[in-house]
């Protein structure tokens, strides 16, 4: 255990002597949370619209004037023609056109029911399929009033109302939900990068050579390696969580420590990976490129930033191996919405047992011999 | 004739093959205790594969091993703590000092602080270094890194020090004083295996081997081989070798 | 010249693990994209509290249940269950029906449903609001209004312009596109070139009789090659696996990114005099050139909604252009009329790239 000690000594020294280790340890993860957490947003808000309005009556009018109120819009103006509006669409000057065909408002009037046509740029299908919604609920709400204006008679409410209750984050705000996504993913990227650099490093640079002709013992090889990378991990993640309170505001529900110590296990495979990497590598080059190839479908099938239940079943059963999609839940969970341990149970002993796992391989495949 | 000393390297019919490639074809060799013995060879010739075997760096396809009589092929972590190993590349730690690499190295042989402390004095002290314990390895001039590399090599007081070119790249007076390290060790009681590219290195051996294409071509003092070959020094004797096989 | 190019294509292709990260990365991508990853919500979990449990009800959950947007979960038998099935992450939504439900809207005219909605995901949140009120109006319209006339209605025809099935995949493949090639031509020339800087070869090749320009092109040509022939793949992908169209020239296309090609290399190449080591030339290629490209280019995230700051530094990546020009051609169909501006954008980048480079590999030599 002795030799442990001597370890970790130099690789805190080297570690910290490093001039550009100190912004990438520190610096880029507290980068990454500010501009991610400001990037990664599928709001939608300031819908730019553009009216082709052929009636020009009061009717058509008022309407439009509600798309100007609505706080999702924000209306650009009239086109005399729906080929002008067309081409601002093609022009990506417009998101959505609304046309008001002519006569709206004597047909209304005289014969009950009159048209408008809802024209969205759809390359974004998600988004145009909410903006399409947000018309929809607008004109919708315009057709309301207008009944109780003209017709007063026949008005009689509709016989089922629907209310809803926005619980956890009643502003709908969206970086709140983001924040302790990307926690997990800046801490994540750190400890995998770093411990599968660190090791293919001493390769590259043969002095592994001359460690492995000591009586060094694997274990302590290993532990010595991962465990400064660990409290690097570690201590970001609670600048991270710091930043998160004071800098965004978010108030942890849960607890701080429960979160903190499934983050310990969770980093425990990550450095295991990690570790993994560097033993199937001969350079840093090679170490980053398939660090970077193995984080990238990791965190895209997270959940972190799209839904993991819209995705296949296929998906959804590979994500069984995908340490992020457990650790981005639990965090939320507990970050959110106060999850104590009984809630993720289950997901928090796969985690364990995975890293236990990945860490018995890892060693396994870690050799001090060659050929 | 030599058979009164203890063997401390026992080396039989060792085989390395890499696929189809046999890269050492049934080596059979002794060492002695406190010899300075000299591994030569051309590039290519088998050398380091051989080295690194004895070092439990590599495992032998067939063949037995017995270092500091131990089975490497059974116990090589057993083994590491006889030896001391330097590498043809210079492969201390450039980002930390000097003291840092000795304490770092110190540490993992297992010595005490104290003894740490007073072996890099001693070390120190003997290379004419005091007042640099501070400095990066990486401000340091390539020779005076290699006998540091030697030292560190050594801090642990090995049985044997495998050398794998160590003088490659060094000016002549910084070799002439390596060489007194060497031959200092050797009076200590410490066996010294060491490859080399330079000749003259090969005289001041006290027995040599001569590798070619994976097999011992010769083996035996300098002065024996000049003899058998009949010529005057073992830059000869190494041409002569070479040219049999071609 | 020929010959540096041929042993810089024997140099990459020796290289196997690269060369699978080159050629694997894009095909994983836009299989992920185009099979798995989507932001629409289908399948969401939900949870019904009926203590009714009478026609219209049952009618309404069963209505719910037969859009592909919601699975039920479970019913819940008090309000004190929401809470924990919410903390586990179970459900992402609560419908609960008002006590003796079919009567009151007998006697009284209304009845009330509350949606208690798991907004930790705020944008999942709203659109489950959204889909499940809108299943309930239509409900009302057709079962319970039926044979009713309903006064003054508005009829709102909705149109999805390019677009028509809303597949999530026409959105990425823009900037998969243009991630790789700006992997493969910025990320990949800068170490290259670093590699046989920090090898001492550079120095070697400079002082044959050789340009030093014709060095850096033989390079550099390899890498545009492979750039080409992975764009070929990813658009062959796209249109033939995922029915994206190219509804533009294709021609264009293919020209406009030979044009971002080039300027990704001169990029490349500026990369390359400003980094000794390759490890400082894949740092920077990383973190200054490929995260804010993923980021602040539109690829997955629209750039619209954020902050004043983050749109004027995404005016400043290449990438952004691109992708507005590859949407253009591909989805929309337009000539280069609705793009000069963007592709004047990247010839001036690309301009300027170049000459800073020249400016610093000079003063390099004569160092």
């Amino acid at each position: 255990m002795r030799t442990i000690r001597y370890i970790l000594q130099k690789e805190f020294i080297q570690i910290f002597r490093d001039k550009s280790m100190l912004p990438i340890i520190i610096l880029i993860p507290v980068l990454q949370l500010l501009v991610l957490s400001y990037t990664a947003t599928f709001e939608i808000k300031n819908i730019r619209l553009v009216v082709v309005d052929h009636d020009h009556s009061t009717d058509s009018r008022n309407l439009i004037n509600k798309f100007s109120g609505s706080r999702f819009y924000k209306y650009l103006g009239e086109e005399s023609s729906y080929k002008q509006a067309e081409n601002d669409i093609a022009a990506g000057k417009t998101d959505q056109v609304l046309v008001i065909e002519p006569d709206f408002e004597k047909k209304l009037i005289t014969e009950g029911n009159a048209s408008v046509q809802v024209v969205t740029d759809a390359i974004n299908g998600s988004a145009a399929s909410l903006m399409a919604a947000y018309a929809v609920s607008i004109i919708q709400g315009f057709n309301e009033n207008i009944v109780v204006h003209k017709s007063p008679l026949h008005y009689h409410g509709l016989p089922i109302d629907v209310s809803s209750l926005f619980w956890y984050n009643p502003e709908l705000n969206y970086i709140t939900y983001m924040v302790p996504g990307i926690l997990v993913l800046l801490i994540t990227i750190i400890a995998m990068f770093l411990s599968s650099m660190n090791i293919v490093k001493e390769k590259e640079l043969s002095t592994i050579e001359q460690l492995n002709v000591t009586p060094i013992h694997k274990l302590e090889f290993i532990a010595g390696k991962l465990i400064p990378f660990w409290i690097i991990a570690m201590v970001d993640l609670v600048i991270g969580l710091l930043l998160a309170r004071f800098w965004f505001g978010i108030i942890i529900v849960g607890s701080p420590l429960l979160l903190l110590s499934v983050a310990a296990v969770y980093l425990v495979l990550v450095l295991a990976l990690g570790l993994f990497v560097s033993s199937l590598t001969e350079t840093m080059q090679q170490a980053m490129f398939i660090s970077w190839f193995v984080l990238v479908i990791f965190i895209l099938m997270s959940g972190l930033f799209t839904p993991i239940e819209s995705m296949p079943v296929w998906a959804q059963q590979l994500d069984k191996f995908n340490p992020l999609a457990y650790f981005v839940k639990i965090n939320r969970m507990i970050m959110l919405k106060g999850a104590v341990f009984n809630d993720f149970r289950k997901d928090f002993f796969i985690l364990a047992g995975y890293a236990a796992a990945m860490l018995t391989f890892s060693i396994l495949k870690y050799r001090k011999t060659s050929g | 004739m030599n058979d009164s000393r203890e063997k401390i390297i026992e080396v039989y019919d060792l085989v390395k093959r890499f696929g189809h490639f046999e890269a050492n074809k049934h080596l059979t060799f002794d060492v002695y205790r406190g010899e300075i013995f000299g591994f030569l060879g051309a590039n290519g010739a088998g050398k380091t594969t051989a080295m690194k075997i004895l070092c439990g760096l590599s495992k032998p396809t067939s063949g037995s091993v017995k270092v500091a009589g131990v089975d490497v092929n059974r116990h090589p972590e057993a083994v590491k703590k006889r030896i001391g190993y330097m590498s043809q590349f210079f492969s201390l730690y450039n980002d930390l000092t000097v003291k840092e690499n000795f304490r770092f190295y110190g540490g993992v042989y297992g010595l005490g602080k104290k003894e740490i402390q007073q072996r890099t004095r001693y070390f120190l002290d003997k290379l004419n270094m005091q007042g640099y314990e501070s400095m990066l390895l990486r401000n340091i001039p390539l020779g005076w890194k290699q006998k540091l590399a030697f030292s560190v090599a050594s801090i642990h007081r090995p049985d044997i020090i495998f050398l794998d070119e160590p003088t490659g790249g060094v000016d002549p007076i910084t070799r002439r004083q390596f060489w007194e390290m060497i031959y200092e060790a050797s009076e200590n009681g410490t066996t010294v295996f060491v490859t080399t590219h330079y000749m003259d290195e090969a005289e001041y051996c006290e027995r040599v081997s001569i590798m070619s294409e994976g097999e011992i071509k010769a083996l035996g003092r300098p002065r024996e081989l000049k003899d058998r070959y009949g010529v005057k020094n073992m830059n000869d004797v190494f041409l002569r070798i070479a040219r049999n096989v071609e | 010249m020929w010959a540096f190019v041929k042993k810089e294509f024997l140099y990459i292709f020796r290289d196997y693990r690269t060369m699978i990260i080159l050629f694997g990365m894009p095909l994983v991508q836009i299989m992920l994209f185009g099979f798995a990853i989507t932001n629409d919500i289908n399948n969401a979990h939900i949870a019904v509290l009926d203590n009714s449990k009478d026609v219209v009800t049952r009618e309404i959950t069963q209505k719910l249940l037969s859009s592909h947007y919601f699975i039920l979960d479970r019913y819940l038998k008090s309000y004190q269950e929401i809470k924990p099935a919410f903390r586990r992450g179970e459900i992402k939504e609560v419908v609960v029906f008002q006590n003796d439900f079919a009567k009151k809207i007998k006697t009284e005219g209304k009845a009330h449903i509350q949606l208690i909605l798991d907004a930790s995901d705020p944008n999942t949140a709203n659109i489950l609001d959204a889909y499940t009120k809108g299943i309930i109006n239509t409900y009302v319209f057709h079962n319970l209004l039926q044979g009713r006339k309903i006064p003054l209605h508005i009829n709102v025809q909705n149109t999805m312009l390019y677009n028509q099935e809303l597949k999530s995949v026409f959105m990425f493949v823009p900037g998969i596109i243009t991630v790789i090639l700006m992997l493969i031509s910025a990320m990949m020339t800068s170490i290259t070139i670093v590699r046989e800087k920090e090898l001492g070869t550079m120095e070697a090749l400079l002082v044959s009789p050789v340009k030093p320009a014709i060095i850096i092109i033989g390079k550099v040509i390899p890498y545009v090659v492979l750039s080409f022939i992975n764009l070929v793949i990813i658009l062959l992908l796209s249109q033939f696996v995922f029915g994206m169209p190219i509804r533009g020239s294709a021609p264009l296309l293919l020209a406009e990114s030979l044009l971002f090609l080039i300027m990704s290399l001169s990029l490349g190449i500026l990369i390359s005099t400003a980094s000794k080591t390759q490890q400082q030339a894949m740092m920077l290629s990383m973190f200054v050139l490929m995260l804010p490209t993923i980021l602040l280019s539109g690829f997955i995230f629209p750039i619209e909604n954020m902050p004043l700051a983050l749109r004027l530094l995404s005016d400043i990546m290449p990438g952004k252009w691109f992708i507005i020009i590859i949407k253009n051609i591909m989805l929309k169909g337009v000539g280069i009329a609705y793009f000069w501006k963007e592709t004047l954008i990247i010839l001036g980048m690309t301009i300027a790239f170049v000459v800073m480079s020249i400016k610093r590999f000079n003063i390099r030599l004569d160092e």
